[in-house]
């Protein structure tokens, strides 16, 4: 595969080899040319396939070699359920909050100037960049009950952050951030302000101009970075590994036992647990797929 | 939620603006009304409140002990190994990435065949799959029973395949739309004039694509860098030998050397920031270029 990789990369075009003496004809022209799109074409399939696309059926067929019964017992393990509902619950939060933040700061960024505008438009990306390990690290400075900078008084006010639900919260919100932003952005800038300013000028109030003007116009951008923050805060895992203690049956979540069901020898455990998160995963991309061209026109 | 609260009332309103400094060319964006005020501030306080306040404490700590004592933690001898592996491999994965993804991009763009779709969704799956699923994906192929015959569970080539799974999406996807809105005439232009496809792909339609190549590319190295989940069960965290930056600061915060964590991970920290100024910079060349 590595020959056939270096072979093709830097050109893809016809290899410069190719400089006759006289003109090629135009058939001879449109056969290379074809020979060069199905070669292409196969470097780029092969690469996926030996990637992404091998390994992930892998993943299926390891999980599924004893029909369901793997997956079956997880759903029988009350431990492994309470991991599950952990995971979805923080999930669903993160969601929430960042489709409030995302909506907001992504109207504030593109309809109003304001100092400091270009800084907080670079900083917003700031996640997306940001190790996992760092973020929680920053978390546990921050708000442990100990040492950290604000976790004693919270502590003291009897809300406890560290190694418990909130900070879970906390660390899968954190890198999911911007993807509401990044998705919503683009289309308020597309959709520029004509609408909304005729909508103004007869008389509309800024909550009707935003509900009936500005939101169905961002609607399908909201929803692909919902269904984008959705798996990205399902599948957390190094954030939420510094984070949250990882203590079985309290804040054990479900990627977090992937690891821990593979390091105690229990294989067929951690790739039933890995293949539900890749169905979801894979099923959050496909809707987003699936939706997006309806979005044009 | 902003621009959900009521219109400002009558009397604050003037107050509000008073107090803004006015910045030139009103033109499309307006200036902060009372409403998207408080919508400002919510928001940025919950971001400092997140993102900011975390991440100088992790500096602030970084530095505690003074630039001797950063320098000592940094420049300790296995972190330092880390830290090579680290950005050595990142950086020859992006190199591959920029190839592999301006080619994918091509191909995504200019041809078409049945299946298409299903690579599109192949592309998209290492941004959206769990980390630790990913290493765990990447062990059944190329691990110790993998078909293939090949294994690098526990080898160096561990890392350098993981980063390749983990940044695959980027510079595919900052390169597809610039390519898709490429006008065709301008190639057809310099086929007809005799240009060969290589000349007319290497003179027309690469100048245009840079900026989007060298975006995805930062980005593809940032995401290496900062990469941890899909190592856990692929690399083996040996010392010298397979241990990234981010196994690193992990160790050193489960060993409760909090300041040691901070200053390896104030590094990668700077590195982050650097690549978010230069995409900031390389996305506004993108949109000036149109």
């Amino acid at each position: 595969m590595a020959d056939v990789l270096v072979d093709d990369r830097p050109t893809p075009a016809v290899p410069p080899r190719a400089a006759p003496p006289r003109r090629p004809s135009a058939r001879q022209l449109e056969r290379r040319s074809r020979v060069v799109r199905y070669a292409l074409r196969i470097v780029v399939v092969v690469y996926l396939i030996m990637l992404v696309g091998w390994p992930l059926s892998l993943v299926a067929q390891r999980a599924l070699g004893n029909g369901l019964d793997d997956i079956k017992e997880l759903f029988a393990d009350p431990q492994m359920m309470h991991a599950f509902k952990l995971t979805l619950f923080a999930a669903l939060i993160s969601v929430a909050i960042n489709t409030v933040f995302g909506i907001t700061i992504s109207i504030l960024l593109v309809r109003y100037e304001f100092p400091g505008k270009r800084l907080l438009n670079a900083f917003v990306d700031l996640p997306l960049a940001v190790s996992p390990i760092v973020v929680g690290l920053s978390l546990v400075l921050v708000y442990n009950s100990r040492s950290g900078w604000f976790g004693p008084a919270l502590e003291g006010a009897g809300f406890r952050v560290m190694y418990a639900f909130p900070a879970i919260v906390m660390a899968t919100t954190f890198v999911a951030l911007p993807l509401v932003i990044r998705e919503v952005v683009p289309v308020l800038q597309e959709v520029g302000t004509d609408q909304e300013q005729a909508a103004r000028s007869l008389g509309a109030n800024a909550f009707q101009r935003f509900r009936r003007i500005t939101l169905p116009s961002i609607k399908w951008a909201v929803i692909y970075g919902m269904v984008l923050t959705l798996a990205r805060s399902l599948g957390e895992f190094g954030a939420v590994k510094v984070v949250s203690g990882n203590v079985l049956g309290v804040t054990r979540t479900a990627t977090l036992a992937v690891e821990e069901k593979y390091l105690n020898f229990d294989k067929p455990g951690a790739y039933a647990t890995a293949f539900l998160l890749a169905l979801v995963s894979v099923a959050c991309i496909i809707v987003v797929s699936l939706l997006r061209p309806k979005d044009q026109g | 939620m902003a621009v959900t609260a009521l219109p400002p009332p009558a009397a604050t309103e003037p107050e509000a603006r008073r107090r803004r400094p006015r910045r030139g060319g009103g033109g499309r964006e307006s200036q902060l009304t009372w409403a998207s005020g408080v919508g400002l501030g919510v928001s940025v306080m919950w971001f400092s409140l997140l993102v900011l306040i975390p991440l100088a404490a992790v500096v602030v700590t970084g530095s505690k002990e003074g630039w001797s004592g950063f320098w000592n933690a940094v420049t300790q001898e296995q972190t330092l190994a880390a830290i090579r592996l680290t950005v050595g491999t990142a950086f020859l994965v992006t190199i591959v990435n920029v190839f592999m993804g301006t080619l994918i991009a091509w191909v995504l763009v200019r041809d078409d065949f049945f299946g298409k779709r299903a690579l599109e969704v192949l592309i998209d799956v290492p941004f959206a799959l769990p980390t630790v699923v990913a290493g765990l994906v990447l062990l059944s192929l190329y691990g110790p029973q993998g078909p293939v015959g090949i294994n690098i569970a526990n080898k160096p080539s561990a890392v350098f395949v993981a980063y390749l799974f983990v940044t695959l999406p980027f510079v595919v996807r900052t390169v597809q739309p610039v390519l898709a809105e490429l006008d065709r005439e301008v190639e057809e232009a310099s086929r007809s004039l005799g240009a060969s496809s290589f000349t007319t792909f290497r003179r027309v339609v690469l100048p245009s694509l840079i900026p989007a190549i060298a975006a995805g590319a930062t980005l593809s190295f940032a995401r290496g860098v900062s990469e941890y989940g899909s190592l856990v069960l692929l690399s083996g965290n040996i010392p010298f030998q397979t241990e990234v930056t981010s196994v690193r600061i992990l160790s050193s915060i489960e060993n409760n050397n909090a300041v040691g964590a901070a200053a390896v991970a104030t590094i990668l920290l700077v590195i982050s920031l650097v690549v978010i100024v230069l995409v900031d910079i390389l996305q506004r060349r993108l949109v000036r270029r149109g």
